[in-house]
């Protein structure tokens, strides 16, 4: 389904719609007030941004250098072209440790390469532990956003989901008390895992370190209680120096949720006595995206998710409307990289407002490429039908001034006398929900070249 | 080691022009009162904060906080602090501190941008000791302050393996609805002290 059916599908709850453009604009508005705080923020973007373009450069040095301190640290790498690798790796070191149980913090990367069900068709108890992932992995749906995964979804909705999985009392839905029941639920599978495994949020070449942010601390329980830590990286991950964390850090939390910092940012460097620390690193389509000049900027991104809260069209479609596995509009630009036939129709689920650009905090010229997605899918003529058509007319309107001249005349004068269920036949997307304007008697052309011929 | 040398290989195919690794020098805000700041940043990010210039006023700050009057189980960290009763070094599994209600430990150094308390496992048996208690006290050496992120990294080296993590505030989430709630998996409080 493309993303316009989809969002359809969203805002036929026109209520739940309309708290989830708020819900989302009131992240946006808290990220405004501490970037505002910060005099320096406009040079940190700029600096993540140049560090983030110089270490793509290098990029196989440093992971070279990355990989070298971090065996040396006593970690074990593992390298993934692409996602059935990702997942044969992992599974293979479960297996050698006869895990059954599992305990996972926030990876995108792990979304993206479908790991739960490889690992549940094998037998293995997969549990997300972030408190929004859990909640769709409960209900069976995938996050709607990566950040927030559960924003689509209402208290009411998750009092249902907790009262028939974990035995809340039927109707409860304040959060307070659900955080509980969740905390209570998790804490049992915290302390019965065989493995934690956790995405990363930075790689440091120089030291072979790693670092995840979490508030909730679910990160470190799970990799602090189970002697097997497993962590995936895609390599844009990569970082050249620790104290590149300082800049990143700064942007990162105030970016994502409006916090200085989120409340846990752990470093790991190596293993923890006793146990065992497996970093996998994997392409999955990332060097592709990396040799084409035009899109390379989109590997800076630190998944911070603020392109989403200020996209006007994410917040009103809402995240599953975009059926890949990182929506909103850095998801409308990685997505087609992957597979143009599929997701065609995700960089026109923008309106181009530049929004994204201008929070993106490493910078990265969203807007830009959507356009320049526009005109690949264009180029690859995976455009439907009736988009191809209208472009190919409009085209050849504003070429010729004859053309754009005389189809306005022809408009001005037809328009006014055709009969709505005509004009506003179902050929007329754009009039589904807007009305045509009242149309004028004369151009503006014409209307100019009278004032000045007559003060002439 | 051939799946490494496919993915370097393809992306050594991919020459990207040469761009410098920008220079960090001057970035970071300093604070007036840095103490002051920080004491904010914590209550922004809802920890709890005080000052006290010695242990003995740390005991009897100590005595005073409903989290420690209710605990049950303690660790203390700090020789001369509170009065724990679990010795941690005696703690075989990791999963044995699962009904602990306070920790108390040493940060390393603390930042006044965010309200973040640097904390390594270097003398902890168990790391989850900063995760898996109730609540959480950090006594932290009011002299060992920094001002910002940059500063904090300006002190920090990692030749050794180790961990460290920066704590700002108790652990929460705001996945419901985004109402913010104080106490997701981690402690439900988070408690930093400066001594001084």
């Amino acid at each position: 389904m493309s993303h316009p059916d989809k969002a359809a599908q969203f805002i036929r709850d026109e209520a739940k719609a309309h708290w989830h453009d708020r819900a989302l604009w009131y992240v946006r508005a808290k990220r405004d007030r501490v970037a505002q705080g910060v005099p320096e923020w406009e040079t940190l973007r700029e600096i993540a941004a140049q560090i983030k373009a110089h270490t793509l450069s290098k990029l196989p040095d440093y992971l070279e250098m990355f990989e070298g301190n971090a065996k040396r640290l006593g970690a074990q790498v593992h390298w993934a072209s692409n996602a059935a690798e990702h997942n044969e790796i992992v599974y293979g070191i479960l297996k050698s440790h006869g895990v059954r149980r599992l305990v996972k913090s926030k990876s995108m990367l792990t979304e993206e390469c479908h790991l739960n069900p490889f690992l549940e068709a094998r037998g293995l108890e997969v549990v997300d532990t972030d408190l929004g992932e859990r909640i769709v992995q409960l209900a069976k749906e995938p996050p709607s956003h990566i950040v927030l995964p559960a924003i689509h979804k209402r208290k009411e909705e998750i009092g249902e989901l907790f009262h028939r999985h974990l035995h809340t009392e039927q109707g409860a839905s304040d959060p307070a008390y659900l955080t509980e029941a969740a905390r209570g639920h998790l804490r049992g599978k915290f302390l019965k895992a065989d493995a934690g495994l956790t995405g990363v949020n930075f790689a440091i070449a120089e030291t072979g370190g790693l670092v995840v942010c979490t508030n909730e601390g679910n990160a470190d329980m799970g990799t602090s209680l189970p002697p097997l830590h497993i962590a995936c990286m895609g390599f844009e991950k990569l970082i050249p120096r620790a104290q590149d964390l300082g800049v990143f850090l700064r942007l990162l939390a105030r970016s994502a949720t409006g916090q200085p910092i989120t409340t846990y940012t752990s470093h790991f460097h190596g293993p923890r006595a006793g146990g065992e620390l497996h970093i996998v690193i994997v392409d999955n389509g990332r060097s592709q995206i990396l040799q084409r000049e035009e899109f390379r900027r989109a590997l800076f991104c630190i998944r911070c998710g603020a392109c989403m809260n200020t996209c006007p069209v994410f917040r009103r479609s809402g995240g599953h409307s975009y059926e890949s596995t990182v929506p909103g509009p850095i998801g409308s630009i990685l997505s087609p990289a992957r597979d143009p036939r599929k997701y065609w129709s995700l960089p026109h689920a923008s309106s181009l407002c530049g929004s994204c650009t201008d929070v993106c905090p490493v910078k990265i010229d969203l807007h830009h490429q959507l356009l320049a997605w526009r005109k690949e899918l264009a180029r690859l003529r995976l455009l439907p039908l009736s988009k191809r058509m209208a472009m190919n007319i409009g085209g050849w309107v504003l070429r010729y001034t004859w053309a754009y001249e005389w189809s306005g005349r022809l408009a001005r004068w037809a328009i006014p006398k055709l009969p709505r269920v005509i004009l506003y036949g179902r050929w007329n997307v754009w009039g589904r929900q807007r009305e045509l304007p009242p149309f004028p008697k004369e151009s503006f052309r014409e209307m100019y070249k009278q004032k000045v011929g007559s003060r002439r | 080691m051939n799946r490494k040398q496919a993915i370097l290989n393809v992306l050594k195919k991919s020459s990207l022009p040469d761009t410098p690794l920008p220079d960090l020098q001057g970035l970071g805000v300093c604070y007036e009162d840095p103490e002051r700041q920080f004491a904010e940043a914590l209550k922004g990010v809802g920890g709890h904060f005080f000052r006290v210039r010695d242990l003995n006023a740390l005991n009897r700050e100590l005595k005073g906080l409903k989290v420690y009057q209710n605990a049950q189980k303690i660790v203390s960290l700090i020789p001369g602090v509170g009065e724990p009763n679990v010795n941690l070094d005696l703690v075989e599994d990791p999963h044995d501190l699962k009904d602990l209600d306070v920790a108390i430990l040493k940060g390393e150094f603390a930042v006044a941008e965010n309200g973040a308390v640097w904390v390594t496992d270097r003398q902890l048996r168990h790391r989850v000791i900063c995760f898996i208690p109730q609540h959480l006290i950090l006594v932290v050496d009011a002299h060992q302050l920094v001002h910002n992120m940059h500063q904090a990294y300006e002190r920090l080296t990692f030749t050794e393996p180790g961990y460290g993590v920066f704590i700002s505030g108790p652990s929460k989430t705001a996945d419901i609805e985004q109402a913010l709630v104080i106490g997701a998996h981690g402690p439900r409080s988070s408690t930093v002290c400066f001594i001084g």
